[in-house]
């Protein structure tokens, strides 16, 4: 029960992610709740990696051969790397739309609405 | 020697070369804009000629596989990995192949048309380093046979494609449109991501052909299904997740939505590749099949009965597109849901998917084509606005046979491409469902309905005073076009040739998921 608490986390935070992303208004906040909806896989990711009272998966000079995954943690600093550049594109949209509409409410961005 | 270095590692050449050419770019630019133009178009011709060469490799001596950082480029599953093919390796099967080398040659011939329409525009350096990143990415999106590779690509290509949608920043409309895509797309990669971490945890393998030998098909390889089909058809634009398609495409530069048509493509594939290979029979071929079927007819119906009314000529020919992919949809979904039965597999199931693969090939240029030629009349006459268009047809001539020709060939019209796609389905269809046949019938006459009226309010009439002034497009960017134009007549009339050495193995590949799995985990 305890150790399936990473995974309870994952998914009130997906939760909290697609509420944020379905119902704000402001832009911002929208960029936040996919920041958390990416964090949510990252963890997520994370713990299945995970072992019980493993090492970090260095061979050298290892008190022991029970070790985390090596792979998970791999693919988590890709995404995050990923992540980290897909949040700058997005608020540098986001900073240009500010300069165009004045705003940076989805509701007043309505010119491609027909 | 250096003929043997590039058959040896074609496939990561595909994918390192537009790669490193991307990143060169801006500093090749500070020399001159003419070494600009040789750098670009020089990336593109080389990545052109492997790509045809892979494919002639692998359609010769079938599939070709590269594994990164081993001793050999084909050892995939080193001895002391206790059987798990640990490292990330490129797999280009048939299928790879065909979407490759018609990839290639798209990107060429944009490239080449955009030398001239996008040279007045500011920050080119910027513009060609997004360019040839997106070749790059849909290069590996193709070719990896690595779910969280596959990932990386997929993150490359939204990120290339959003930059280069916003592309005309001046315009806060373009930045809307990339915006929405962006944040669908970006939603769409974090699901599939998701669905990758499901898998992984299930059964301890990213490579595909191993997880398609350990599937279960259990309650959470459901979950992941469904998250790996909503996220890849949003990307594709297909129809309950479409809304994207029509603003982004209209809103970019021609020559970046042609290319956004083979990124689709690329997606397409890969929702090909994942329901075929990796899960294959294993998952309910029926119910997914009718999946993918009603995906495909919505997408044909709404996308023609939403382009009808439009105003505007690349929202236009966008929703037309959505409704060229329904018949994509339609007919790998029917070769899907009797991948089980044996007898109509080989009688009209295989059939079905090779006209869906050829189809997929097909669209890539007429699409491709309809947009370059839009873009050319946008180039000269200032507007998008299909009711102040007319009497082109008088200074526009070779544009308006390019229009024609693609005109004829998405409406599927013989003796151009469409039609010898579209018949392939039609035939296949009609043995499984007669009512899905009358329906793709009845789309494909709507949209030539359509473009009928496009082509009369563009070209047709007498010449206007306003656009007394109109030159023809100029000399590249008849070039770009021309080629596609030239690949739709030659497609057409002689579609057999095409469908027996492309498509055909093409559609075997994905049929035998066996054959893929042994390449990569031995016992051949």
């Amino acid at each position: 029960m305890f150790w399936n608490l990473p995974y309870f986390t994952v998914v009130i935070l997906t939760f909290i992610a697609i509420l944020t992303i379905l119902t704000k208004k402001n832009l911002v906040k929208v960029l936040l709740g996919i920041n958390i909806l990416e964090s949510a896989v990252n963890l997520l990711i994370i713990s299945i990696g995970y072992r019980e009272g493993g090492v970090a998966p260095i061979f050298t000079l290892a008190p022991s051969t029970n070790m985390v995954l090596p792979t998970p943690q791999a693919l988590v600093l890709t995404s995050i790397v990923i992540g980290v550049a897909t949040s700058a594109l997005l608020l540098s949209f986001t900073m240009v739309i500010y300069r165009k509409y004045g705003s940076v409410d989805v509701e007043k961005m309505r010119e491609l609405r027909e | 020697m250096i003929t043997d270095f590039v058959i040896k590692n074609a496939p990561i050449l595909v994918v390192a070369i537009p790669l490193i050419g991307a990143f060169l770019c801006p500093l090749v630019a500070r020399i001159s804009p003419m070494w600009r133009k040789t750098w670009v178009l020089g990336v593109v011709t080389v990545t052109s000629l492997i790509a045809i060469l892979l494919a002639s490799i692998v359609l010769t001596q079938g599939t070709v596989i590269y594994v990164f950082g081993a001793s050999t480029s084909n050892l995939t599953v080193p001895i002391d990995s206790g059987g798990i093919p640990i490292r990330i390796i490129f797999t280009v099967d048939a299928m790879s192949a065909a979407m490759e080398v018609i990839m290639a040659m798209i990107g060429f011939s944009v490239i080449l048309y955009s030398m001239s329409a996008d040279q007045e525009r500011s920050s080119l350096e910027q513009y060609y380093t997004l360019f040839l990143l997106l070749i790059c990415s849909v290069m590996g999106m193709v070719t990896t046979g690595d779910l969280f590779n596959f990932f990386v690509f997929l993150e490359i290509s939204s990120m290339a494609s959003a930059g280069l949608v916003a592309y005309r920043v001046e315009k806060g409309r373009a930045i809307e449109a990339a915006i929405k895509y962006f944040i669908v797309s970006t939603i769409a990669a974090i699901f599939f991501l998701f669905a990758i971490a499901i898998l992984y945890g299930q059964y301890n393998a990213l490579n595909i052909a191993m997880l398609a030998q350990r599937l279960q098909f259990t309650l959470i390889d459901k979950i992941a299904l469904i998250l790996i089909v909503m996220a890849l058809s949003t990307k594709c634009g297909a129809v309950p997740m479409h809304f994207w398609t029509p603003d982004a495409y209209s809103l970019a530069p021609s020559s970046v939505t042609a290319m956004l048509v083979v990124v689709s493509l690329a997606s397409l594939y890969a929702l090909f590749r994942f329901v075929f290979t990796m899960y294959g029979l294993t998952l309910s071929y029926v119910t997914i099949g009718w999946v993918l079927i009603t995906l495909g007819v919505l997408s044909m119906v709404i996308g023609v009965t939403m382009a009808i009314p439009q105003k505007d000529v690349q929202r236009l020919i966008a929703y037309q597109g959505i409704s060229q992919i329904g018949y994509m949809l339609l007919g790998m979904g029917v070769g899907l849901a009797v991948l089980g039965n044996p007898a109509q597999l080989s009688s009209f199931g295989i059939i079905a998917m090779e006209g869906g693969i050829f189809h997929i090939i097909n669209h890539a240029i007429y699409e491709g084509l309809l947009f370059l030629t839009a873009g050319s009349i946008i180039y000269r006459i200032g507007t998008r606005d299909l009711d102040k268009m007319g009497g082109l047809g008088h200074s526009m001539k070779y544009t308006m046979i390019f229009f024609m020709i693609g005109v004829l060939a998405i409406a599927g019209v013989p003796p151009f491409n469409g039609f010898a796609s579209k018949l392939l389905i039609y035939e296949s269809v009609y043995l499984f469902n007669p009512v899905l046949a009358i329906i793709a019938l009845v789309v494909s006459i709507l949209t030539l309905a359509s473009f009928v009226k496009v082509f009369h309010s563009i070209f047709m009439g007498p010449r206007l005073l306003e656009y007394a002034g109109v030159r023809e497009a100029p000399l590249p960017m008849l070039i770009g076009m021309g080629i596609l134009a030239v690949l739709i007549v030659v497609f057409g009339f002689f579609p057999q040739v095409v469908v027996n050495t492309i498509v055909a193995p093409a559609a075997q590949a994905l049929v035998n998921q066996g054959g893929y799995l042994s390449v990569i985990l031995g016992g051949r």
